[in-house]
């Protein structure tokens, strides 16, 4: 948003709060996969991991993401490294 | 000779496609193709009046299908085209009376005598949608440059991909320029981004459209300098035919506190 809109107290406009709207809910029309069960899959992945890497369980992250049509399941797993070091 | 076989979908309701397979048709029949335009939407038929071909109607789809006729004698010619066909849809009947293999015979019929098909669907993904997109060689799928019937677009596009007919192409119907200017419509750039598909035109809201189908008449059969969906409608006739037309400029900076607003971010 420039200067000038902020000037004068205007809100976002709605065509780009209708474009991140779409893309949002595309996400998971396209991959037929409900936040909820992101939310297993992330639940099922710590525990397997954990059981034998010392993991930060509190910012792992399960993401869907697309490029161009396509969909991709985006894992990011932050290893404890304090728990490394104090082994 | 093998016609083409184009359908004109959409997913959402009322978005333009009876207007757009009228403008088609006509402006591919303008390009001196021979074009059979025909109705999908079995039950609640509307290309003819479009086209302002209803007071010529004797036989329609069903009838040819339930062979009460020959397929030559439900063509209603427009006389205002040396070779453009009308083939209406049963008013009377439900989507059920057609099948999707009826469609692919009654289109490979027409396939030797003409250049074009261009077939308009029902909304929705049922019956009729599968019926109107059978016989499909290139599938155009319209929408508004708005919310659900972008999101619809999409579902679309997606049951498009699983029939394997190749990449359906995207035509943008009542884009506002005005709206976009001010940041409050979904742009082109903005569409093309979220659904990935290439883009077959963009058409702009015009009232002339409207006015042309009180009277019955295609814009794209009005003059040639006349409304700026007229052009549009034509150049996207060429793009089919494989001609590279650029896109028409769509960018609007209206009114004075847009101007404003521009010379002050320096824009201008
Ligand atoms: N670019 C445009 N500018 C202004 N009006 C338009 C434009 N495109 C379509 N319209 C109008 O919008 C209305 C709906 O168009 P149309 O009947 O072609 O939609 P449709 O997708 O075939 O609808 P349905 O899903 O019911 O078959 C009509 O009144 C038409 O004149
Ligand atoms: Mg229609």
């Amino acid at each position: 948003m420039s200067w000038f809109n902020k000037l004068f107290g205007e809100k976002e406009a709605s065509g780009a709060v209708a474009k991140q709207r779409l893309q949002m809910v595309l996400i998971h029309d396209r991959s037929e996969v409900s936040p909820g069960l992101i939310e297993q899959i992330k639940d099922d992945i710590i525990r397997v991991i954990a059981s034998r890497l010392a993991i930060d369980e509190e910012h792992v992250k399960i993401d869907l993401t697309q490029s161009g049509r396509e969909s991709y399941l985006m894992a990011e797993i932050p290893l404890d490294t304090k728990a490394r070091s104090r082994a | 000779m093998s016609a083409k076989v184009i359908t004109v979908t959409s997913g959402k309701g009322g978005v333009g496609k009876t207007t757009v397979t009228a403008n088609l048709a006509a402006a591919l029949a303008m390009q001196g193709r021979k074009v059979v335009a025909m109705d999908a939407d079995i039950g609640l038929r509307n290309l003819d009046v479009v086209m302002g071909l209803e007071n010529r109607i004797v036989y329609d789809l069903v009838d040819v299908i339930e062979g009460r006729c020959r397929l030559r004698q439900a063509m209603i010619k427009d006389k205002r085209q040396p070779e453009l066909y009308l083939i209406p849809a049963a008013q009377t009947r439900d989507k059920m009376a057609v099948s999707p293999s009826d469609m692919v015979l009654v289109c490979d019929q027409l396939r030797e005598e003409m250049d074009y098909i261009v077939i308009d669907s029902p909304a929705g993904i049922e019956r009729g949608f599968r019926n109107a997109i059978a016989p499909a060689d290139q599938i155009i799928i319209v929408t508004n440059p708005e919310v659900s019937a972008v999101r619809d677009a999409d579902r679309i596009i997606g049951l498009v991909e699983a029939e394997e007919k190749g990449p359906a192409k995207l035509l943008i119907n009542r884009l506002k320029p005005s709206m976009v200017a001010r940041g409050d419509m979904l742009s082109i750039e903005d569409v093309i981004d979220i659904l990935a598909i290439d883009l077959i035109g963009v058409i702009p809201e015009d009232e002339s459209i409207l006015v042309a189908s009180n009277q019955g008449l295609p814009v794209a059969m009005t003059s040639v300098n006349g409304s700026s969906a007229s052009q549009a409608f034509r150049n996207v006739a060429q793009r089919i035919e494989g001609v590279d037309v650029p896109f028409m400029d769509l960018t609007q900076k209206d009114g004075f506190m847009e101007r404003l607003r521009s010379w002050l971010a320096g824009e201008s």
